[in-house]
């Protein structure tokens, strides 16, 4: 087969990915009419659609995020569904809460996009679904072998171990509001850490939407304390946007330890760049290892590069003679932050 | 080697003092020995590794990973060490190598062992550990940290205090068991090795205010050298030459440490003299890059000791002596060395204050900053007494500059953006000449936070380029010739002295300001 085989299925577009046999798209970057959405991540799930599919969850996220009128029509995906002809299911993803892949079915041919995924265990969504396809559909944000993403058990533990050392010193975690924070919590919770973590503003409703859906983060309080309460704090995380660091909001703790959690935070140059004190190499995407290992074990007839590091993936795809195309879509970030 | 490789990994991005002496303290205090020796050896430039040359290592993971595949990746990461450590594959199950391992092992290893040694040593390891074994085999490891912030970390551990540690611990070779023992408790140890360092006495700063409460009479006054202060010792035909921590720094000046033939412990100003003329520090900087300098620099900038005082002389300890006794055996003992290279600092004669502040604002040579005030009675006491010795130092340099750009702060300057590029105009644009982070109060602070965030016009990261509108007057001990900075110019020590919140941007000073002086000085 070649990629014009699986052009009827799946092409992509300057508004991102379309189906033209079910005239629809998947995470477009600009409003369309009928919008598919992997994940609620913000530059997958953008506003302005007119009907808009995807999972429970995720239309959940993008009503808290944008309002219940985000869409004229919305619809839960369920089961296989029937779009212009195209056969349609949903299928765990494991990037974050109500994240999906996305599988086209139409004679005989099987495409899946991924959106983001993840292939670590994390206990706010369900594992990543290995779906058989012909055509798979990844992103190549941590495509290169420098990114092994350790575990993230290790990780918190370096993170607590530092909490312990500097009890007087709040340990500041900036995590992106959908996913990271949470999953930064759930760490902290799963090693034992059972004191009250403190949150930003900005996470308050997406972790009060993870507890509304059975995703246990323990006690949350405000990170609204004036100075003369921070400073008597004692081994405190507080969880917050990375864009808080910028913001005067910071200058209520004394003397804080900075960390990041992102994958990202292997690679000492971005430490460094972002004045972080403490980087945690915690990540929602594959790395290299899981990337490759996910394409190994799919096998697909031919892959598909979204965006990220494809000149990478690409060699790798020369290497074991896969074929491989890259699309080089716009609009979607490395790994948001 | 775990912990070591956690310590360096803190160490590099922690920015705050007190947080890189607890770091410190407690790596010290919970690592065995001999590792935790061999580490204060690497922290603080005594170890001699550095066998393996990068193109070995590039060559061990050409065998392990697809070229371009390592291309792209180094291409990305931007350093070779950290991309090897990041790439290198998983085997087997990883072993936590002790640093001692990793240091003898070297030292006793042909070079063709190395390879395989390197290698197996890579396969047991974790990315951080990697990084820092291949920064020590390839003799780069740079941690930033000085060897006195080090030694402090390292006296938390005890009851010893710092100076007695900074007396003694160059006299031990790597892992100073005796030295550890000490610290934890055991018998102060007897140092063998020969012109061992001496912690070194330094003075309290002095302004014109203090000067009333002081008697002209009881002290004695000399210029203060623009150079580097040293200790050049010489024992038992062992010469070497410290830098004011212990640092050892005889290989990069070989014309001071041969011509170094009496026995005793001098201290002094290390300078560059052509002809009796002193040459401005940017020479002297060119040296001290250096570790083994060729011919040609040594000839073009030969270095000079200009001495202060005397520590030991012919096996006698003359510390306790008062400084006028201690000033006769240095007169003595330089005029016996019969040597160009070594001379004493003038003393300077005064009757009252007033007329050393007269010679203090027209001194007779540009690399003066100052002079310094020394209390007839003063003993040789080790660190930064507050009394005996003062600096008073030249009144600084000032200019008028406008703020280009805000970066955010680190530690109790945290979400502050408390660190400032200010720029000179130069026609109409303004070119930045330097960067300042203090001088300002809490409440200032404030307010030029409050300012950087009303005035942002773009933002890099966590730098922000404003808008030309607020001139600060910058105060800076002097400048020099630069070609790494766009202005040409660069200022040593600069602070932010007032800052102008009246004052109109086009009224700050032009960039020929700073040349001006710069030709004034002949450099």
């Amino acid at each position: 087969m070649q990629s014009e085989t699986f052009t009827h299925l799946l092409l992509p577009r300057p508004e991102g990915l379309y189906c033209p046999a079910g005239d629809f798209h998947i995470d477009p970057v600009r409003p369309v009419a009928r919008a598919l959405i992997t994940h609620g991540h913000a530059d997958h799930a953008r506003a302005g659609h007119d009907t808009v599919l995807a999972s429970r969850q995720t239309l959940d996220i993008m009503a808290i995020r944008y309002g219940p009128d985000f869409a004229r029509v919305t619809q839960a995906a369920e089961g296989r569904m029937d779009l212009g002809g195209v056969e349609v299911s949903f299928h765990p993803a494991g990037h974050v809460l109500g994240s999906c892949q996305v599988a086209l079915h139409q004679g005989g041919v099987t495409a899946v996009v991924s959106g983001d995924y993840s292939r670590v265990a994390n206990p706010a969504c369900a594992p990543f679904e290995p779906v058989p396809c012909d055509l798979f559909v990844t992103e190549a944000t941590f495509a290169l072998p420098v990114f092994k993403h350790p575990p993230p058990q290790d990780e918190i533990a370096r993170l607590l171990a530092s909490v312990r050392a500097f009890p007087e010193r709040a340990h500041l975690v900036g995590a992106y509001a959908l996913g990271k924070a949470q999953r930064v919590i759930m760490l902290l919770r799963e090693a034992g850490y059972d004191t009250p973590i403190y949150i930003h503003g900005a996470l308050q409703r997406l972790c009060e939407y993870h507890i509304e859906q059975g995703v246990k983060l323990g006690d949350l309080r405000p990170a609204t304390m004036d100075k003369a309460e921070a400073k008597t704090l004692r081994e405190a995380v507080v969880i917050a946007p990375p864009s808080a660091f910028a913001s005067p909001w910071v200058q209520r703790f004394t003397d804080p330890v900075v960390g990041f959690a992102s994958g990202w935070m292997q690679i000492r140059g971005r430490v460094r760049q972002r004045g972080v004190e403490m980087p945690l190499v915690i990540s929602d995407h594959v790395d290299w290892p899981d990337l490759t290992g996910t394409l190994r074990e799919l096998n697909p007839e031919e892959f598909w590069i979204t965006h990220g590091r494809d000149d990478a993936l690409m060699r790798w795809a020369a290497l074991e003679q896969r074929r491989a195309r890259p699309l080089h879509l716009v609009g979607y970030e490395d790994e948001a932050e | 080697m775990k912990r070591f490789a956690d310590l360096l990994e803190r160490l590099a991005f922690t920015p705050g003092r007190n947080a890189k002496l607890a770091l410190l303290e407690r790596y010290f205090r919970d690592t065995p020995d001999p590792d935790r020796g061999y580490a204060l050896a690497a922290l603080t430039g005594g170890l001699e590794t550095g066998q393996a040359k990068p193109a070995l290592l590039r060559a061990l993971v050409a065998e392990r990973v697809d070229p371009e595949l390592f291309a792209l990746s180094y291409d990305y990461v931007g350093d070779l060490a950290e991309t090897i450590a990041l790439i290198w594959p998983e085997r087997g199950t990883p072993r936590d190598v002790p640093l001692s391992e990793v240091v003898v092992t070297l030292s006793g290893a042909g070079k063709t062992e190395l390879p395989a040694l390197i290698a197996r040593w890579l396969d047991q390891m974790r990315p951080s550990e990697r990084f820092a074994l291949i920064k020590l085999v390839t003799g780069s490891l740079r941690v930033g940290i000085s060897t006195r912030l080090a030694l402090t970390g390292l006296a938390r551990i005890g009851t010893v205090p710092l100076d007695e540690i900074e007396e003694l611990w160059s006299g031990f070779e790597p892992p100073y068991a005796p030295l550890f023992a000490w610290l934890d408790g055991g018998p102060r140890p007897e140092v063998t090795a020969k012109a061992p360092f001496r912690p070194v006495m330094l003075s309290t700063p002095v302004t014109e205010a203090d000067l009333p409460a002081l008697d002209p009479a009881a002290y004695a006054a000399e210029w203060k050298w623009d150079g580097i202060r040293v200790q050049a010792v010489s024992e038992g035909g062992v010469a070497r030459l410290y830098t004011r921590t212990g640092e050892d720094i005889s290989g990069s000046f070989p014309d001071i440490v041969e011509r170094m033939h009496f026995d005793g412990a001098l201290d002094g100003e290390l300078l560059i003299r052509r002809e009796g003329l002193v040459a401005p520090f940017s020479d002297l900087q060119k040296r001290l890059g250096r570790k083994s300098p060729g011919k040609a620099i040594i000839a073009s900038h030969p270095a000079a000791l200009r001495l202060y005082d005397v520590m030991t002389w012919d096996g006698e300890d003359l510390r306790a002596l008062p400084w006028t006794e201690r000033r006769a055996r240095l007169e003595a003992a330089v005029a016996g060395l019969d040597d160009a290279r070594f001379d004493v600092s003038e003393r300077l004669p005064f009757g009252d204050w007033d007329a050393l502040a007269s010679l203090r604002a027209d001194p007779p040579d540009a690399v003066i900053e100052g002079v310094m005030l020394k209390r007839l009675d003063s003993p040789y006491t080790a660190g930064r007494p507050r009394g005996p010795w003062f600096k008073w130092k030249r009144d600084p340099m000032i200019v008028d500059a406008v703020i280009l750009y805000a970066q955010r702060g680190h530690g109790k300057r945290s979400g502050f953006y408390s660190d400032f590029t200010f720029g000179l105009w130069d026609g109409d644009m303004l070119v930045p000449v330097g960067k300042a982070y203090s001088g300002f109060t809490d409440e200032e602070l404030n307010r030029l936070d409050r300012f950087v965030r009303n005035n942002t016009i773009d933002r890099f990261g966590p730098v922000r380029s404003l808008k030309a509108r607020l001139v600060v007057e910058v105060a800076f001990e002097g400048l020099n010739r630069s070609t790494r900075h766009k202005s040409g110019v660069a200022m040593r020590f600069p602070r932010i002295s007032r800052i102008r919140w009246d004052k109109p941007a086009e009224e700050a000073d032009r960039l020929t300001a700073l040349t001006d002086i710069l030709d004034g000085m002949g450099a």
